[in-house]
């Protein structure tokens, strides 16, 4: 009998499904494929079999609320942020890439000493990442973009193993920017992205030495997890408030609704694993 | 019949500056000057070899009333050494103004480049006129370039009777273009950095000479980007011009660098190798709007050109 067993390269590499997904992207991009950041289509379908190997098989992610993301026009995407890597991003991406509601190609702002990386730098501008400049956000809002920014920055994805699933600090631009430019917000909440890749210590300076903003003493291992998102409800704030503290009270707000999705994934999450070790003789 | 209007073009023996000239000398009497070398451009063309900092360039100025002055002529960052450039391109520029304003020249349009904004890192995509020219924290090599635009701005607040047009071009390509990033393209072999594709934008040569032609003719004084909406990374352009990317290390910073300069290759300076890393994407969406401007070659075009040399 023959057999039909797909190799893990074929998982990674060959899903002409993708194909159909990029094809109903809005055509946004030049005659080489570039749009002004470095999106690429060449560059979008190579990480989509990556990105899509990491949510269907390793993480097996279920993702909620995809219905809250506007289909169209523009939009901030605001999840918590965890894992050490990107991936949380990535993961974010795919989902919205791949929502049967109406897909997107999201941007998302990274850090600003990744473009000095060789590949990395052009690899995360391919499949839309872009540096966590102001004017490129504003750019992309007038452009109807819809951007995945994380507030927490570092300190959230390269927060220590013990603090799991507690917000870290807010910047507050992704709110000026939303209230400016009438962007709607909505809150996300990622769990399980956390246990992936444990930190136990930031090394100053070895961070130091190296000019990175972090250098955490991690196990060298990437812990399979289930992971849920949760996208919420758009919030719309208006452009009516000025003052530093009435800007962070309105930050609080879509931090108090991601913590509330955290909650609601972390209790989803204890009943799924409760599920499997009933199932288990 | 009324005498045709007289304008003075400065960097004759360059490719633009032909084109420019070759479209203009139908409606212009064009005075056509060079420091390099006198050009021939056949009749009615009128050709000087001259020094802007020396006195007989005055005497073109004397002999001719000029009804406009458009200012291509730059000694480039390949050329002579950092001194010589910026007496040529910054007082000479300086003279060249403070002339039009003594012979009442009613406007000037100055040729700049986008390197000025300097390739960061840190730069924001889609960098507008308001953007700081962070080009000379970078090298000294293209202080001249940055001083040169400062200059004109000053000259443009401070003497609006000079109508002076600033027009910051992204890459120029074509027939004839012989700047650092049109060399690239037209090589064989061309050098890229291990890891490194920065998003590029380039403007063939006939729509530059559009656009120069365009902004002079309207005549409306400012500064402004001009470029094309459409873009390419530097490794795919390089490819598609047909030649093949010789992978130079991009780690650590001073082993480049090192290389650049042991190599000596005239089309990968070591005062560039930050524009071989990071983009300078500009928006040229205010020429476009205030000049009704869209260029009519695309990418394809350039890059089948530089293919078709090879």
């Amino acid at each position: 009998m023959e057999k039909n067993k797909t190799s893990l390269l074929d998982k990674i590499f060959k899903d002409n499904r993708l194909d159909d997904y990029i094809r109903v992207f809005p055509n946004k991009v030049g005659t080489h494929g570039y749009d002004p950041w470095g999106f690429n289509i060449k560059g979008i379908k190579n990480s989509m079999r990556l990105a899509k190997f990491l949510y269907e098989d390793f993480y097996k992610v279920e993702a909620f609320g995809l219905e809250n993301i506007p289909q169209n026009g523009r939009c901030l995407i605001i999840p918590n942020h965890s894992g050490q890597l990107p991936f949380d991003g990535m993961l974010v991406g795919y989902a919205m890439l791949t929502n049967p509601h109406g897909p997107r190609a999201p941007k998302a702002m990274v850090e600003r000493f990744l473009p000095s990386v060789p590949f990395i730098g052009n690899w995360l501008n391919s499949m839309g990442a872009v540096i966590g400049d102001p004017v490129n956000c504003e750019r992309m809002l007038d452009k109807e973009e819809a951007i995945v920014v994380f507030p927490e920055g570092v300190r959230g994805s390269n927060k220590l193993y013990k603090d799991r699933y507690q917000l870290k600090r807010f910047g507050n631009g992704f709110m000026h920017l939303a209230m400016k430019h009438d962007a709607p917000i909505i809150p996300v909440g990622i769990v399980g992205m956390e246990e992936t890749i444990r930190s136990y210590a930031d090394i100053k300076p070895l961070a130091k030495l190296l000019g990175m903003p972090v250098a955490p003493l991690v196990i060298p291992f990437i812990f399979p997890s289930k992971v849920y998102i949760y996208f919420g409800k758009p919030i719309s704030f208006k452009n009516d408030v000025h003052k530093e503290e009435d800007i962070q009270e309105r930050v609080n707000i879509v931090k108090k609704e991601i913590d509330a999705l955290l909650k609601e994934g972390l209790e989803k999450r204890a009943n799924y694993y409760k599920e499997q070790k009933k199932q288990k003789p | 019949m009324e005498p045709k209007k007289k304008i003075l073009v400065t960097g004759a023996a360059g490719a633009l500056a032909k084109k420019v000239i070759d479209k203009l000398k139908k409606d212009y009497k064009v005075i056509a000057v060079d420091f390099r070398t006198k050009v021939d451009l056949g009749i009615p063309v009128e050709s000087y070899k001259v020094d802007f900092n020396k006195r007989l360039f005055e005497d073109i100025f004397r002999e001719h009333q000029f009804d406009g002055i458009i200012h291509l002529g730059r000694i480039s960052a390949q050329e002579l050494n950092r001194h010589t450039r910026y007496n040529a391109n910054v007082i000479g520029t300086r003279k060249l103004f403070d002339l039009a304003r003594k012979y009442k020249v009613p406007k000037v349009l100055v040729l700049s480049t986008y390197f000025v904004y300097g390739a960061s890192p840190y730069n924001p995509s889609l960098l507008d006129e308001k953007t700081p020219l962070k080009a000379s924290e970078l090298t000294m090599d293209l202080v001249d370039s940055v001083e040169l635009e400062n200059l004109s701005t000053i000259y443009l607040y401070k003497h609006p009777e000079l109508n002076i047009t600033i027009l910051r071009p992204c890459n120029i390509a074509g027939p004839g273009v012989r700047n650092t990033f049109s060399m690239l393209l037209s090589e064989k072999r061309s050098p890229v950095l291990w890891g490194f594709s920065p998003l590029m934008q380039f403007i063939h040569i006939d729509d530059m000479r559009d656009a120069i032609c365009l902004a002079f003719e309207k005549n409306i004084p400012g500064v402004y980007n001009v470029a094309p909406d459409d873009y390419i990374g530097f490794q795919d352009a390089i490819k598609a011009a047909g030649s093949s990317p010789i992978q130079i290390p991009s780690i650590p910073p001073a082993l480049t660098e090192a290389i650049a300069k042991f190599l000596k290759w005239k089309s990968f300076p070591p005062y560039l190798i930050n524009y071989f890393k990071y983009p300078v994407i500009i928006d040229g969406s205010l020429f476009s709007r205030t000049f009704d401007f869209k260029p009519k070659k695309t990418l394809h075009d350039i890059f089948t050109y530089y293919k078709s040399l090879k």
